[in-house]
């Protein structure tokens, strides 16, 4: 098996929760004093640093949400004086202000080791050649992967995103042997792989790192097929570090947080509660090592549970399910909460290949209605007018079965649907509330 | 027995004419089409002179495509003359999925496309009661 830092994967229980008590007590001391937001919360409710003592207390300190980044916008949550932060990133803000990171040269330093974990969990050593198909910028997928990829001493190439046709001939061309995109764009460059005539036995790749957004197991046995990869799920926010959070290993049976830099805990998004492992609810993280940016209890919006038994691969660090989906991604539609991937199963019984597809939710005199759009591939084409009629009959009447929930089914032609280089558009929501 | 295209369509303005335009401009003569509709979307049919380069330019533009076995014919021109030919068939319990008539005509002839139900079983009961089949070349050099 290998690990890239064994003493700290593979950590015996007490030993590691004796650490992260440790570093939990100078994280809260640090933001107490160093920042006004977290002091000013904490004495709302009557906290202070020396009630944190062990990590049963940690559910004593309040959340922090994105909003609380957005109203300290710009650099309000930093921990420490911009002149000690060296990189700044920052997310799209399609929703809002963006919400920004800092990362002293320590963060930067923790951020390549918690990303060269993740590369040598897909196998990843200094003979890989990597090909980094995140976007470069203030998005923190490209740089993420990039210095944890040269930590383990791998050829990087810094492709970036998009240009997917130039991205198969250099994978071709250069050997590359891991691929590190989102899973959406991964299939996307299997796709036109095809279309270029370009068979997957031509390339010397062994395993690709996706994340960035949920996907489903069908999706990754899609991707391993196409591409003849080993596809393994790696997570990450900005707001807790970027990618290098969590990672799955070849077993494929959740995700290693790598907790001696992050505390992970789920509770219900209703009441804030904390949940006992094993539980389904949103995940919420706090930093322990991060100086530049500390978060106390960070709720993520995704939707995971923790399994604290020891992995196949001696790993000891809990793994967290693979992210199911949003608290915010959710829809709810007359009442029923439905997530993309119920519909994403539901159309992968249909036929061998996924078809691309989108939801759209309207609201039509007071009742809300879901129209599901999916491509017409060659596979669900039929000559004949009935047999389309039987496809569209069949998909409808299957979303109800598992939603419980009518829809109307729109088939559509091929590649009219979004294609993102980025995250895939899977939901539009038309809803004036 | 005859190559027929049929391509998958939107119900959407400019669709119909984005089919066609692929195909002329890369020199594809269309010598009869049909289509076929619900609400929603449609199926183009169409018979041309080049087959297998109209699925490869249609597949390339991004269209879904599949080729199907038809049947042509051709039928005297007066009243009644594709009624006796579908008689033919119907007396051997053979349905018809779908049928059009050709764009071009041969004088005193009309050209038909059918689609039975059971195409093989239909080509030799036509060729047995003397219908006019026509060959692939036949129809490529309308």
């Amino acid at each position: 098996m290998e690990y890239w830092n064994s003493a700290c994967e593979c950590m015996p229980r007490e030993e590691l929760t004796r650490l992260q008590e440790e570093r939990l007590k100078e994280t809260v001391k640090r933001v107490y004093h160093n920042v006004p937001h977290y002091r000013k919360k904490m004495q709302a409710i009557g906290l202070e640093p020396g009630d944190i003592q062990s990590l049963e207390d940690l559910k004593k300190l309040p959340f922090t949400t994105k909003q609380d980044l957005r109203d300290t916008y710009p650099y309000g949550m930093f921990a420490v004086p911009l002149s000690e932060i060296v990189r700044i990133h920052a997310s799209s803000g399609t929703t809002g202000k963006p919400t920004v990171v800092g990362y002293t040269r320590r963060d930067i330093d923790t951020w390549a080791e918690v990303t060269a974990r993740t590369l040598a969990c897909a196998g990843g050593n200094k003979n890989s050649v990597v090909q980094i198909a995140y976007g470069y910028g203030l998005f923190t997928g490209g740089l993420g992967v990039h210095y944890g990829a040269e930590r383990i001493g791998a050829s990087v190439i810094p492709i970036s995103g998009g240009n997917t046709k130039r991205q198969i001939q250099i994978m071709k061309d250069f050997g590359s042997t891991i691929l590190a995109c989102t899973p959406s764009y991964a299939l996307y460059m299997a796709e036109e792989m095809e279309a270029m005539g370009i068979s997957k036995d031509e390339l010397k790749m062994k395993a690709g790192i996706f994340g960035a957004e949920p996907w489903s197991e069908q999706m990754r046995e899609e991707i391993e097929k196409r591409m003849g990869i080993l596809a393994i799920d790696i997570y990450g926010l900005s707001e807790v570090i970027g990618p290098g959070v969590a990672s799955e290993c070849k077993f494929k049976c959740g995700l290693h947080v790598f907790e001696d830099h992050f505390i992970p805990e789920i509770i219900d998004p209703n009441t804030g509660e904390s949940l006992p492992p094993g539980s389904v609810g949103e995940l919420v993280f706090t930093t322990i090592t991060k100086e530049g940016l500390p978060l106390i209890r960070y709720r993520t919006r995704d939707i995971s549970a923790l399994d604290y038994n020891v992995c196949e691969c001696g790993r000891t660090c809990v793994r967290m399910k693979k992210v199911m989906g949003r608290t915010d991604d959710m829809l709810i539609i007359r009442g029923v909460n439905v997530f993309p991937s119920q519909i994403e199963s539901v159309l992968l019984e249909i036929g061998d290949a996924l078809p691309h597809y989108q939801l759209i939710v309207r609201r039509e005199n007071n009742l809300d209605t879901l129209e599901v759009l999916v491509e017409v591939n060659q596979e669900l084409f039929s000559d004949e007018i009935r047999k389309l009629e039987s496809v569209e009959r069949k998909i409808k009447n299957s979303i109800e079965s598992v939603l419980g929930l009518s829809a109307k089914i729109t088939l559509v032609e091929p590649k009219t649907i979004e294609r993102s280089e980025g995250k895939a558009k899977r939901v539009v929501d038309l809803r004036k509330i | 027995m005859v190559k027929q295209i049929s391509i998958f369509l939107e119900n959407k303005s400019g669709r119909l004419a984005a089919v066609t335009r692929v195909l002329g401009s890369n020199g594809i003569d269309i010598s009869a089409l049909s289509i076929a509709d619900t609400t929603d979307f449609g199926i183009l049919r169409i018979i041309v002179n080049d087959p297998g380069k109209a699925i490869k330019v249609l597949t390339d533009n991004g269209f879904t495509v599949r080729s199907t076995d038809v049947i042509a014919i051709s039928v005297p021109d007066r009243p009644g003359g594709l009624a006796d030919v579908l008689e033919i068939l119907a007396r051997q319990s053979i349905g018809i999925e779908y049928t059009y008539a050709f764009v071009g005509k041969i004088e005193g002839e009309a050209l038909v496309i059918l689609r039975p139900d059971d195409p093989e079983r239909a080509y030799e009961v036509l060729k047995e009661n003397n219908v006019k089949v026509l060959s692939a070349e036949d129809v490529h050099s309308l």
